[in-house]
């Protein structure tokens, strides 16, 4: 149990992943905040007060001292709270992490993107290969560690979230195949593994609500497309 | 046992050039490899085969990718001497939130002020002045980003600004924000006069006739 460090306040968004990441981080310590659930289409004066740059979830709120960005947030958490690392202590680790972090959220990601939302086949099928590639890349990186992190979740599964929970709603929604077991087998182990972890699964928006998301915003951008 | 330490570079690239002031800084012995980007050495693919870019820090043949992950690293290794981050992670927070919006808005800013033209160019400029307000503000009336030393931030900025500037200087590209950021100005010529940075920069000259080069080879300028 995390000892007493004070008042924290977390802001963040049922569906975010970016958000989620922080949740599971501070519910992986054992640190009590106070939840602020925002509507990012109807966000709130204290979002918008304590994240003025980018306005965005999540932001983490610590004896009033506010922090944004996701991976700025989670390595705060782990310098604070000491229990739980998310972070090696060697500094080329923390480079790996950091590097591996950083790949996902700056090419994996929006690859994904790429390949479910665009509408002109072309542009999609360029986001399918940069996909693969990316995907790739993780598969040999995770090698056969049961997480990035290595026996516990680290920085890295964090970041890598969004694969192993939001993706195959998605990609069953916009009719694609990207992450198999057939393809990526270790990737898809550790997927499982994530999304079962009995910290995470419970920190995890519910699938029904996130399908539904994906359905109504499919529907939309093929409609428009016509 | 001695470090190894080798810098795969190129002499234009503003993100070399946060390793270099960096590795100076700390005062660290380096070897430097310049790399020909139109015809990229297999040990840079080889080290860095995600990216197949500069700058790569390779320590005792361990490679590094990726400038502000590097320059974390050598300040968490050379630990002993300049740290770049503070140790309270508040403030060591703070300085990484900032370096990730040099490096993502104002890096975004930057690149669409030079690769568009027009009235493209007149809104991305727009956009680039209201960063570096942004920017200004969080200097304040502070000597650096970090306060009374060269810090993390300081390194993240001053060769993109740099960069930016020698465009604006040489150039008619004329941005328009210095009456707006006089303390912005004043922090660019503060980091100028210390050693790891000048020594750092690259030909100022060499520099904006690279930038033309490639804007033409762009079809933005005749």
């Amino acid at each position: 149990m995390a000892a007493d460090y004070g008042e924290v306040k977390f802001f963040g968004a049922g569906g975010s992943p970016f958000a989620r990441r922080v949740q599971i981080a501070l519910k992986l310590k054992g640190i009590q905040y106070q939840h602020f659930e925002e509507d990012i289409f109807n966000k709130s004066e204290l979002l918008l007060k304590y994240n003025p740059v980018h306005k965005k979830v999540p932001v983490l709120v610590h004896n009033e001292k506010p922090l944004a960005e996701s991976l700025v947030i989670l390595e705060y958490i782990d310098e604070t709270w000491k229990n739980y690392p998310l972070l090696p202590q060697d500094p080329y680790q923390r480079a790996s992490a950091r590097f591996w972090s950083k790949f996902i959220d700056d090419k994996c990601l929006p690859a994904l993107w790429k390949a479910a939302w665009t509408v002109d086949e072309k542009e999609r099928e360029k986001g399918v290969v940069e996909s693969y590639e990316a995907l790739q890349y993780l598969e040999n990186e995770l090698n056969d560690k049961k997480f990035f992190g290595g026996e516990t979740i680290g920085l890295v599964d964090l970041a890598a979230n969004y694969i192993a929970f939001w993706l195959p709603l998605l990609q069953e929604v916009v009719g694609l195949n990207l992450l198999s077991n057939e393809k990526f087998p270790k990737l898809y182990a550790w997927s499982q593994e994530f999304v079962n972890h009995p910290v995470v699964k419970e920190n995890l928006p519910p699938k029904d609500r996130l399908s539904g998301f994906f359905r109504a915003r499919y529907a939309s951008i093929t409609a428009n497309s016509k | 046992m001695a470090d190894e330490v080798v810098l795969l570079d190129s002499w234009a690239s503003p993100f070399g050039m946060r390793l270099r002031i960096a590795l100076a800084e700390k005062g660290v012995k380096y070897e430097y490899k310049e790399e020909d980007l139109s015809n990229k050495s297999p040990l840079l693919l080889q080290l860095n085969p995600v990216h197949k870019k500069i700058p790569v820090l390779i320590h005792n043949g361990k490679p590094v990718c990726e400038s502000l992950i590097a320059v974390q690293y050598i300040d968490e290794v050379w630990n002993q001497k300049s740290p770049l981050l503070p140790s309270d992670p508040y403030q060591k927070a703070q300085a990484r939130f900032w370096a990730d919006y040099v490096d993502n808005k104002f890096g975004d800013c930057l690149r669409k002020v030079f690769t568009s033209k027009g009235e493209e160019q007149e809104a991305a400029k727009k956009e680039f002045i209201d960063c570096l307000k942004l920017l200004e503000e969080q200097l304040g009336d502070k000597p650096y980003f970090g306060g009374d030393n060269l810090s993390f931030v300081d390194v993240a900025l001053v060769p993109l600004y740099s960069l930016f500037k020698a465009f604006e200087t040489f150039g008619n590209l004329n941005i328009g924000g210095d009456h707006q950021c006089p303390k912005l100005i004043a922090w660019a010529k503060r980091c100028l006069q210390r050693e790891s940075v000048f020594k750092s920069m690259p030909d100022q000259h060499k520099f904006y006739d690279l930038i033309c080069e490639n804007r033409r080879k762009r079809g933005l300028d005749q």
